[in-house]
C-alpha cells in the first residue's frame, strides 16, 4: 500500500512538471540566456580601486576587504609581500593593520610562533575591490549591532 | 726629417690611435650595457629575466621600460667603469659555473641580492633616482600608503631600496632579514 502511494506521488509530480528539466528554461546563468554554442559578450576589464581607508565590515568573522592595490605583490614560499607590512614586526613602521591572532592558529587549534600555513596565502580570503555593479542583487543587511 | 717634424707626426698618429681605441673602448662598453647582453647568458635569462618580465618595469601603462643596466650599471662614467671592472669577477664565476642551475642560483641569491642592497643603500639608490626624483613626486596623485610612507621615509633619511626590495625580481629566502614575512619553517 505504502509503495503504491509513493509511486503515485512520483507520477503526479512528473505530470505536473516537477522534474528538473521542466524548470531548465527559467534558470538563467551568469553568462546570460545563451545557448551553449554562443559566446557571451566579454565584460569590460575593471580597474582595481586606488588605495583607500579600510572598508567597514558587515558581519562578524568577515575577512576584511583589501582597501588597496595589490598588483605585483608576490607570495612565495620564500617571502610574503603582504606580511612585509602586515606582520606584527612590521605593521607599525608601515602604518598597516596587524594580522589578528586567529592567523597564528593551526588547523588543530595549536597557536604557532608565526603565521600559520593555512593563513599564509592571504588572497585566498582577502580580496581587492573594483567598482562594478553586483551580478546578482543582494539585500544583505548587517545585524543591528554591526550597522555603521 | 727634423726632430720637430718627427715628434709632431708621432703625436698626430698617437692621437689618431688614441681616438680609435677610446672609441672602440666606449663602443664595447655600450655593447655590454644592453639588456640583450645581460640576458645572453642563461644564468640571467632563466632566472631574473623571466621574473622581471612580470613586473611594472617591463610592462606598464605608459610603455616606458627600465632595462637591466638602468638599475644595475651607473650612468656616470667613473662609477660605470668601476662597476664594469667588478663585473670581470662575474666572468670568472661564469667560467666556474657558480650559479649555472636554478638551485645553485637560489642558494646564492641572498648573497647576490645583498650586494645590490648595500650598493644602493650606499649611493642613496642613485640608479632609481636617475628616473624617479622624489622632489618631483606629485603626492596628491600617489596612493594613500605611498604618500604616508614617502613623506615619513624621506624625512627619516630612508632611501628607495629600504622599502622597495624585490621590485624587479623574486626575493631570496628572507628568513634572516625578516623572519616575520616567511612561512613558518627552519
Ligand atoms: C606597503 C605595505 C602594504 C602591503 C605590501 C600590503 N598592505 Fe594591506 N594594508 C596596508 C595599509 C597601510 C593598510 C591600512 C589602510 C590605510 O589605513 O590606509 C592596509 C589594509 C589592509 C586590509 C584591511 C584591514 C582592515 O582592518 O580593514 C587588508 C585585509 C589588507 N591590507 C590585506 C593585504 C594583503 C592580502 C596584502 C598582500 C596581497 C597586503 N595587504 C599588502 C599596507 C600594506
Ligand atoms: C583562511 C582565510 C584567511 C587567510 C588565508 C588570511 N586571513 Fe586575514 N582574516 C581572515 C578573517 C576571517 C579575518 C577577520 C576575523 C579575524 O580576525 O580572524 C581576518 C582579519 C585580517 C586582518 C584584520 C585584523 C584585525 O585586527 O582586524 C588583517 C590585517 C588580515 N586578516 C591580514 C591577512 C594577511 C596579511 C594574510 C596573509 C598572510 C591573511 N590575512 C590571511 C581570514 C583569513
Ligand atoms: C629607466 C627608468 C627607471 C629606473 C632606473 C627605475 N624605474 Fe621605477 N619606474 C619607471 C617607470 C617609467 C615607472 C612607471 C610605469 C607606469 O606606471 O607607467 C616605474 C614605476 C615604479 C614603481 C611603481 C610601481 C607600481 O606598482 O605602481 C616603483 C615602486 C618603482 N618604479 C621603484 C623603482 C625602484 C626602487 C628603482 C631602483 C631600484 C626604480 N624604480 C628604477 C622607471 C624607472
Ligand atoms: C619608507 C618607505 C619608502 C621609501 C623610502 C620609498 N618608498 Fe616608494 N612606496 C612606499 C610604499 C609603502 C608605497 C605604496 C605601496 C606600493 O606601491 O607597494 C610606495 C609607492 C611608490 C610608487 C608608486 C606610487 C603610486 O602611488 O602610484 C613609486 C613610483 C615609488 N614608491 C617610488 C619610490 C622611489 C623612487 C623611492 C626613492 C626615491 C621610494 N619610492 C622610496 C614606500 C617607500
Ligand atoms: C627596476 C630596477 C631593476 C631592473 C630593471 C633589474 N633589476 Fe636586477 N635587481 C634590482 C634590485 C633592487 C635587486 C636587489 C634584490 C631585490 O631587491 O630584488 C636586484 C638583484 C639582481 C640580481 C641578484 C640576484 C637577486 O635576484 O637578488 C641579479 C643577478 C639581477 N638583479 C640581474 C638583473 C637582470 C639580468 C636584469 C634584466 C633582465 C635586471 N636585474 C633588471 C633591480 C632591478
Amino acid at each position: 500500500m505504502k509503495k503504491i502511494f509513493l509511486m503515485s506521488m512520483v507520477i503526479t509530480a512528473g505530470m505536473f512538471g516537477l522534474n528538473p528539466y521542466a524548470f531548465a528554461e527559467h534558470v538563467q546563468s551568469l553568462r546570460g540566456d545563451l545557448s551553449l554554442e554562443e559566446n557571451s559578450v566579454a565584460p569590460t576589464l575593471k580597474q582595481y580601486q586606488k588605495d583607500e581607508a579600510p572598508i567597514a565590515r558587515d558581519y562578524l568573522q568577515q575577512p576584511p576587504l583589501i582597501p588597496h592595490k595589490i598588483d605585483g605583490y608576490r607570495v612565495t614560499i620564500k617571502h610574503n609581500k603582504c606580511l612585509s607590512c602586515h606582520s606584527w614586526t612590521n605593521y607599525k613602521a608601515r602604518g598597516a593593520t596587524k594580522i589578528s591572532q586567529t592567523h597564528f592558529e593551526s588547523r588543530d587549534g595549536a597557536i604557532m610562533s608565526n603565521v600559520a600555513p593555512r593563513r599564509y596565502f592571504c588572497s585566498q580570503c582577502h580580496v581587492p575591490q573594483v567598482k562594478a555593479k553586483e551580478l546578482i542583487a543582494n539585500d544583505f543587511e548587517p545585524v543591528e549591532a554591526m550597522r555603521h | 726629417m727634423s726632430k720637430k717634424k718627427i715628434s709632431l707626426s708621432v703625436l698626430i698618429i698617437g692621437f689618431i690611435i688614441g681616438v680609435i681605441f677610446w672609441g672602440a673602448f666606449n663602443w664595447t662598453l655600450e655593447l655590454t650595457n644592453t639588456e640583450q647582453f645581460c640576458i645572453s647568458c642563461h644564468e640571467m635569462r632563466d632566472n631574473v629575466y623571466v621574473e622581471y618580465k612580470d613586473t611594472i618595469h617591463y610592462a606598464n601603462r605608459t610603455g616606458v621600460r627600465a632595462t637591466c643596466p638602468d638599475c644595475h650599471v651607473p650612468r656616470e662614467w667613473i662609477y660605470k667603469i668601476r662597476r664594469k671592472i667588478q663585473a670581470s669577477n662575474e666572468l670568472y664565476h661564469k667560467a666556474l659555473g657558480t650559479i649555472d642551475t636554478r638551485e645553485k642560483f637560489e642558494a646564492k641569491r641572498l648573497e647576490l641580492a645583498r650586494h645590490e642592497w648595500v650598493r644602493m643603500k650606499e649611493n642613496d639608490s642613485r640608479e632609481c633616482r636617475n628616473c624617479h626624483n622624489y622632489d618631483d613626486m606629485d603626492y596628491p596623485s600617489q596612493g594613500r600608503r605611498a604618500v604616508d610612507n614617502h613623506v615619513k621615509g624621506f624625512a627619516n633619511g630612508e632611501t628607495c631600496i629600504d622599502c622597495h626590495k624585490g621590485v624587479a625580481h623574486e626575493l631570496p629566502d628572507m628568513f634572516e632579514d625578516d623572519a616575520s614575512a616567511v612561512l613558518l619553517k627552519h
